[in-house]
């Protein structure tokens, strides 16, 4: 059985958890190094990311995510989760995971009263437009050469990324009732767990 | 692109959802506040302790100190206005501070009526005392919630009594005939549409935190226990002996609130807490709680 963990340390964590399980999946909340055992793929939520990075830190999160990556175990971050992922974010001296090749501004569009909705187009999930909620968002500036968009915004601001096994969203999918994106990465992350398995043979 | 819509607002209060909002009154608080974990802060002039103590009319805080501390911290910064002070609402707004606490803690500015939050784009958080209260404060336009507790006590008594109030109400609206809906909602005060809303989907319609008297990271986790979403710690931290300490400790606890061995170890060695009062001692017209309607 393919478990996906929703890191659980602080934000809407259960908001992922009760799409993910909509869609069938097993799912299992990650505090502590031993919930990663197991896991075929990992969300990490929105949330406060300084809230969220001490928390990895404090509990020895930090290695056990990175081998996971390493390994190719699909992993997306939403808003707080994808300043996470990202290389470079500005105003932060060291990345929190550093694992996706994009630099990234916080708070970029304002403070909350700017907070927006907006329909968005994300060809990979078909054609139906996408509801997206950006919430004290932050902006991805720069997306290196083997970082794939997958969604922007009108003024071309990339929104939705991909890097390999890597998805990364400044928004909310885990707020709305379109389990798309959710399916969308489940999708990744079972080829993924058949790939290895058969690899493993 | 919408701004300020229902859903950007009770969204916010979704990101804070398992996380420590900390009352501060300086930039250095709330450094603190951030560096220990806050998912938030709180910008005050003086904590609810000290408020209680010094007596008078407790208002808005200087637009100065919040700025200052908008300015510090990257974690979303909150301000408390007077229930009913809707200039003091608009004031707040026009600074930019993510969300308004129409609070008890501060003296009402209108005995009778809260603000109208639906006409603004920044979100609010209100106090309840029973899922009647709530509803009313969500039918305005509240776009999350916190038990009032009995705010500057460190005393954790009125917390748990309005969160078990929260979830009785909603256990009794759950088992009721739909027939029997519109007295249930006559009674305990709450717009109909929502007390329907609450009984068929069985959940609180908003994100709801516990505040008024959390000092230990055991009072943070009992609270989640309880069902709480999340705590706000206001006299708690900066009234204790060791602040960063004791703020770190409530962050923690309230991640790992179903885990007794790490409450246990985050609790050892954390000097004294702030020191309490007795529910008991104080006089009718010095309880907060019930200040609103």
């Amino acid at each position: 059985m393919t478990i996906v963990g929703v890191l659980a340390l602080q934000g809407d964590f259960a908001e992922h958890v009760a799409l993910l399980r909509r869609l069938g999946a097993e799912t299992r909340e990650v505090r502590l190094p031993s919930d990663v055992t197991g896991i075929h793929g990992l969300v990490l939520p929105g949330g406060e990311t300084t809230t969220i990075s001490r928390l990895i830190d404090q509990y020895g999160l930090r290695d056990p995510i990175l081998s996971m990556a390493r390994e190719g175990a699909p992993l997306w971050g939403t808003c707080a989760g994808l300043i996470a992922m990202a290389r470079k974010t500005e105003g932060r001296d060291d990345p929190v995971l550093g694992l996706m090749d994009i630099d990234i501004e916080r708070n970029a569009y304002g403070r909350q009263v700017d907070s927006f909705e907006t329909e968005i187009d994300v060809p990979a999930l078909g054609e139906a437009r996408f509801h997206a909620i950006f919430i004290r968002a932050p902006r991805i500036q720069r997306t290196g050469p083997e970082v794939e968009i997958l969604a922007r915004l009108e003024d071309g601001t990339a929104v939705a990324v991909r890097q390999g096994a890597l998805l990364g969203t400044s928004f909310h999918p885990e707020l709305t009732e379109d389990p798309r994106f959710h399916a969308y990465f489940l999708r990744t992350v079972k080829e993924r767990e058949h790939s290895s398995r058969v690899a493993a043979g | 692109m919408e701004k300020g819509t229902w859903k950007v607002k009770s969204g916010l209060a979704q990101m804070l959802k398992g996380g420590v909002i900390m009352d501060v009154v300086t930039p250095e608080h709330a450094r603190i506040a951030e560096e220990a974990g806050a998912c938030a802060v709180m910008a005050l002039e003086r904590v609810p302790a000290d408020i209680r103590a010094a007596g008078g009319v407790a208002r808005m805080a200087d637009p100065t100190v919040i700025k200052r501390i908008m300015d510090t911290v990257s974690i979303p910064v909150m301000a408390k206005c007077r229930i009913g002070h809707f200039v003091e609402a608009q004031v707040l707004e026009a600074l930019g501070v993510d969300y308004i606490d129409e609070s008890e803690v501060l003296t009402p500015a209108d005995e009778s009526h809260h603000v109208w939050k639906h006409n603004f784009n920044v979100p609010f958080v209100c106090g309840c005392r029973d899922l009647g209260e709530a509803l009313r404060r969500i039918g305005e336009g509240a776009a999350m919630i916190r038990t009032k507790g009995e705010a500057g006590t460190g005393n954790i008594v009125e917390a748990v009594r309005h969160m078990r109030s929260v979830t009785n109400g909603i256990r009794r609206l759950r088992s009721m005939d739909e027939n029997e809906l519109g007295a249930e909602a006559k009674a305990i005060g709450a717009p109909l549409e929502l007390a329907r809303q609450v009984r068929e989907t069985g959940k609180f319609p908003v994100v709801n935190f516990a505040a008024g008297g959390i000092a230990t990271p055991a009072d943070a986790a009992l609270m989640m226990q309880l069902g709480c979403d999340g705590v706000f710690v206001g006299s708690g931290v900066f009234k204790s002996e060791d602040p960063e300490g004791i703020a770190k400790a409530i962050v923690r606890a309230t991640t790992h609130f179903r885990d007794p061995k790490i409450i246990a170890e985050v609790s050892e060695g954390l000097g004294q807490p702030m020191a309490g009062i007795d529910l008991q001692e104080l006089k009718p017209e010095e309880l907060l709680a019930t200040r609103g309607w």
